[in-house]
């Protein structure tokens, strides 16, 4: 029990800081000059995507970490992590073509990174059918491990091949080897933004994680 | 290491022998194979599309449908009466159990690749011939690929309620890369293009063969233990 009510007061604490940057960033950060008010959404797009690649790439750490261990913990971590991990995703593939429309003029291309988000979110899905599929927890731990270090090792492939399609979406401007090209308010208000997403991925996997450790209390491991 | 290749061979063998003897698996692929081809023929409307524009999808589209029948048979096969418990029992490394269920596979699908494409070449009318040596590269690199990878899925989904149905949902986002690299390539071959134009598909391809066939291996003992 311990874990859901950590879990609840940091996921309450950063739902109340979510609410902060949506008014900052309606209110006091500056509209952008050729976008206008849709770029705002870049403020709960981005931060939802970065959430989403933090939780894949955890899946596979911690997937990698139970097959060298065998610590249960680990598998619930995992699962956890891809439960939310497919709710950001869903955030970033709802926030981006409501942001597509009014700027490219259609919902959805078949670019690259788009693609590429899909990708993340039929992984995730079929992480977590796999898991509903497989009745006994040792193998059902064993299984999903090795289908997280696939997908991790994945992703750089269709990040690679990313780079060889033309794409649509814009490049990287906070990320990249040069400063970041962002003005001062607008950095802020990102950067916040995504400590908050970040804030509310902890919240989410630990109140998953102590849901997880009730179940299995109900239905021991027995592999 | 020799030991290794050893049995994984056995392995391979025994598989492709019992296919060999029963023939119904590769029968129904192959009768399956050649129906989505016809499926893709009457799918489109022939007088707003050229055969050919949609030659390179078609052929990677039926490719992947008839990998992943042949790779839901490769473990259900050790289903019946235990015989996967059985193979696990003989000394031998879990490692060459999986290679020469990879071969097997592999073979299986090699051979149902190669009576689909000239089927493929009449019904679409596409001069295969002229490209055959490059158009055999590609599909072996994307083929490796992509029954690697579903060599190790197929091993875990058997033991799952719907087996069939999970393949395919766990399988497709690992084929989709492979795929995409191998239409891009297969277009160009048949526009004419040289080789060399296509050099970064083809070592993203042969990229993802080499680390998922490590990869594999390495994880596959994890699906089988007790």
């Amino acid at each position: 029990m311990k874990h859901i009510r950590v879990g609840r007061w940091i996921t309450a604490v950063a739902l109340a800081l979510l609410a902060g940057v949506y008014v900052r960033a309606l209110v006091f950060t500056p509209v952008e000059r050729m976008q206008g008010p849709a770029q705002k959404i870049f403020y709960v797009h981005v931060p939802a995507a970065w959430a989403t690649m933090l939780a894949m790439g955890l899946v596979g750490v911690a997937s990698i970490l139970f097959l060298l261990v065998k610590d249960h913990r680990y598998d619930r971590f995992a699962e956890a992590s891809a439960e939310v991990g497919t709710a950001f995703s869903l955030v970033m593939l709802t926030t981006g073509p409501i942001w597509a429309k009014p700027i490219w003029g259609t919902w959805w291309t078949w670019d690259a990174r788009l693609t590429l988000t899909l990708f993340l979110f039929f992984l995730f899905v079929g992480y977590l059918l796999l898991r509903s599929a497989v009745t006994d927890p040792g193998l059902r731990a064993r299984y999903s491990a090795v289908l997280g270090i696939c997908g991790l090792v994945l992703l750089p492939f269709i990040h690679m091949s990313v780079y060889l399609f033309r794409t649509l979406h814009p490049q990287p401007i906070v990320l990249k080897p040069s400063a970041p090209s962002l003005p001062g308010p607008m950095l802020v208000t990102f950067l916040t933004s995504v400590g908050v997403f970040t804030m509310l991925y902890v919240g989410f996997v630990v109140q998953r994680y102590g849901i997880g450790q009730l179940r299995e209390e109900r239905e021991p491991p027995h592999a | 290491m020799r030991d290794v290749l050893v049995h994984a061979w056995l392995v391979l063998r025994k598989d492709l022998v019992l296919e060999w003897r029963a023939r119904t698996a590769f029968l129904s692929t192959l009768v399956f194979t050649v129906l989505v081809l016809m499926v893709f023929n009457f799918g489109r409307d022939p007088t707003a599309i050229g055969p050919r524009d949609l030659a390179p999808s078609v052929l990677w589209v039926t490719f992947t449908f008839a990998a992943m029948l042949a790779l839901n048979r490769a473990f259900q096969l050790e289903l019946e009466n235990q015989a996967l418990d059985g193979l696990l029992l003989t000394p031998m490394s879990r490692g060459s159990l999986y290679l020469g269920k990879f071969g097997a596979n592999l073979a299986f699908v090699t051979v149902v690749e190669a009576v689909a494409l000239p089927l493929f070449a009449l019904f679409f009318n596409v001069p295969v011939l002229p490209v055959l040596a490059p158009l055999a590269l590609v599909t072996a690199l994307a083929t490796i690929g992509f029954v690697a990878v579903g060599t190790l899925f197929s091993a875990m989904v058997i033991r799952t309620r719907f087996a069939e149905l999970l393949l395919p949902v766990l399988l497709l986002p690992f084929m989709i890369p492979p795929l995409v690299w191998a239409v891009m390539t297969t277009a160009k071959l048949f526009a004419g293009r040289p080789l060399s134009e296509m050099d970064g598909w083809l070592r993203l391809l042969a990229a993802y063969d080499i680390v998922f066939v490590a990869l594999a291996t390495l994880l596959f003992p994890v699906t089988v233990s007790e």
